[in-house]
């Protein structure tokens, strides 16, 4: 909590406490934090003296600001028609095995989590992921494992 | 590979002249009325996917009177099947920030803004990078005039401007009721311009190129030339540009084969093209619009499994402000997946039928009123493949 304490008053020393400060702050504390942890979404709400609820709403309905914890590499396979048409399942397996977690889950030591995203926009190069905001495309399984196993030893 | 059609263009990625910002400059030297009239008679429409006339838009800002407006860039790129955006902004970003300023001198805007959906995170390094450099060239044109970049957090609805707004205003991208329409009531109230990546990339090539050549290209009522997304079963996916007014048929002979049996034009919320329609479809506001993705399936791919990803990704991606659309996205996914095991009789597509055509009646935007473009025209020419 002291972090996120020290981000948010950064955040308001330099922007002030507009409502249009809300997504860039909530986004500020995910890329520190991996999700908005309840304790967050309370100290963001009062600093920027929105209700709970609204600070909750706002956020759970973006899918890149997660409201539950999630690992320090969230992997996020796209699933999208074009993707699909080129091996999407079978590298989604290959990970999933690899990781021994299925999608929607998160790795026991907080490494990974595995999720599905909607078109990241790479349908010429299919099948496509993101691992936190880095891009790797023209996956195959092997390709997939190859990358996995870098991150793994991060 | 060498290409046989007549119909490939390259304005937007071309790298016409080594002077930075030269298009800009030559611009901002004329009468901001001028601009708006060629860019009228250009008869550019915008490049997302609505086709509203770009100059009207610009001409509607500028009759506002306000001390503050502002101009939008909308990459918020998420409808499925597309990248052109994400290309425009990794190799020619000048001429959509030269777009942004010339948009912004003819309005009377002091600031720009890019919304750049998430998912395109890694293009923000060199993105401030170049504004960087521009801030410096609009200085020395004596432009007041500044440009940001906001990042998206993940909505596929926040394509739609009013949305969009929202979004920036820090609330969840639910579209607003129009009229008021952003070019009077926009961002803050204000009067705001909101055009895609690619309209803006375009606007610059015709203040370069000159609207009467611009002509030259397209149809009566579709100008120019457009980029596509072009992915699936082809053996050359990648962007291409192509002027309005080509056949389906066309880009099928170039980019796809004799086992295509249905092309996806306009991403989950546009329309099956099945084989048949090939030669009479014509890619533009006479024919079928889009926003430029091209999906190629061949006669291996099953349709309903294609259906199901678009209702599923709808279903997802509805915000749930409005019933016919939150309540509307889930049943017909439902309804098909009942029908698909027997539990309801065929007959029930029709039931489900009749749902799609009250969601484009009565849902408050796009993503709502579009669900019925894939759901009636992959039901139509490939029935036999939703039901068994």
């Amino acid at each position: 909590m002291p972090e996120i304490k020290s981000i948010i008053k950064d955040h308001i020393s330099k922007h002030g406490t507009d409502r249009n400060n809300l997504l860039p702050l909530l986004q500020r504390i995910v890329q520190q934090e991996n999700y908005l942890s309840e304790e967050s979404l309370l100290e963001v709400a009062e600093t920027l003296k929105i209700s709970p609820a609204d600070v909750y709403g706002t956020a759970s309905f973006y899918t890149y600001l997660d409201t539950v914890p999630r690992g320090k590499y969230i992997i996020r396979m796209c699933r999208n028609v074009s993707c699909m048409m080129q091996q999407q399942a079978e590298v989604l397996s290959a990970i999933s095995a690899q990781l021994k977690i299925k999608v929607g889950e998160t790795s026991s030591d907080k490494h990974f989590t595995l999720l599905q995203a909607n078109c990241l926009g790479w349908c010429h190069k299919a099948p496509a992921m993101m691992i936190n905001n880095e891009v790797y495309n023209e996956l195959t399984p092997e390709k997939a494992r190859q990358i996995i196993k870098e991150y793994q030893q991060k | 590979m060498e290409s046989q059609n007549q119909k490939r263009i390259d304005l937007i990625f071309s790298n016409y002249t080594s002077s930075k910002y030269k298009v800009l400059e030559q611009t901002l030297q004329r009468e901001a009325d001028d601009i708006i009239s060629e860019l009228m008679d250009s008869g550019l429409k915008g490049r997302g996917n609505v086709g509203f006339p770009t100059g009207m838009k610009w001409k509607f800002a500028r009759r506002e009177v306000s001390d503050t407006k502002y101009v939008i860039c909308n990459a918020n790129e998420s409808e499925t099947g597309t990248f052109k955006d994400r290309e425009i902004l990794e190799r020619v970003p000048r001429k959509v920030l030269s777009g942004m300023a010339i948009c912004g001198y003819c309005i009377g805007a002091k600031k720009g803004i890019i919304y750049l959906r998430h998912e395109y995170s890694y293009l923000k390094e060199n993105l401030q990078n170049e504004l960087a450099i521009f801030h410096d060239y609009v200085k020395l044109f004596n432009l007041d005039f500044t440009i940001e970049v906001f990042s998206g957090s993940g909505s596929y609805v926040s394509g739609e401007e009013s949305a969009l707004i929202e979004s920036i205003e820090g609330y969840r991208a639910e579209p607003r009721n129009k009229p008021p329409f952003p070019v009077t009531n926009g961002l803050y109230g204000c009067p705001t311009v909101v055009n895609n990546v690619e309209t803006f990339a375009t606007a610059q090539v015709i203040f370069r190129i000159g609207a009467e050549d611009f002509l030259k290209l397209g149809t009566q009522y579709s100008s120019g030339s457009k980029l596509f997304s072009i992915s699936g079963d082809t053996k050359n996916p990648g962007i291409h540009e192509l002027e309005l007014g080509t056949t389906i048929e066309e880009v099928v002979n170039e980019f796809g084969d004799k086992n295509i049996k249905s092309i996806q034009v306009g991403g989950a919320s546009g329309y099956c093209i099945p084989q048949r329609l090939f030669a009479e479809t014509v890619i533009g506001y006479e024919g079928i619009t889009t926003g430029g993705s091209m999906i190629f399936f061949n006669n291996t791919r099953s349709m309903y499994k294609v259906l199901h990803e678009y209702l599923r990704f709808f279903a997802e991606e509805s915000c749930g402000l409005c019933t016919p659309c939150r309540i509307g996205t889930q049943q017909l996914l439902k309804g098909i997946e009942a029908v698909k095991k027997g539990e309801k009789p065929d007959s029930y597509i029709d039931v489900l039928k009749k749902l799609a055509v009250s969601m484009k009646l009565s849902s408050k935007c796009g993503l709502g009123q579009s669900v019925a473009n894939p759901f009636i025209s992959i039901l139509d020419n490939f029935k036999e493949e939703i039901l068994y």
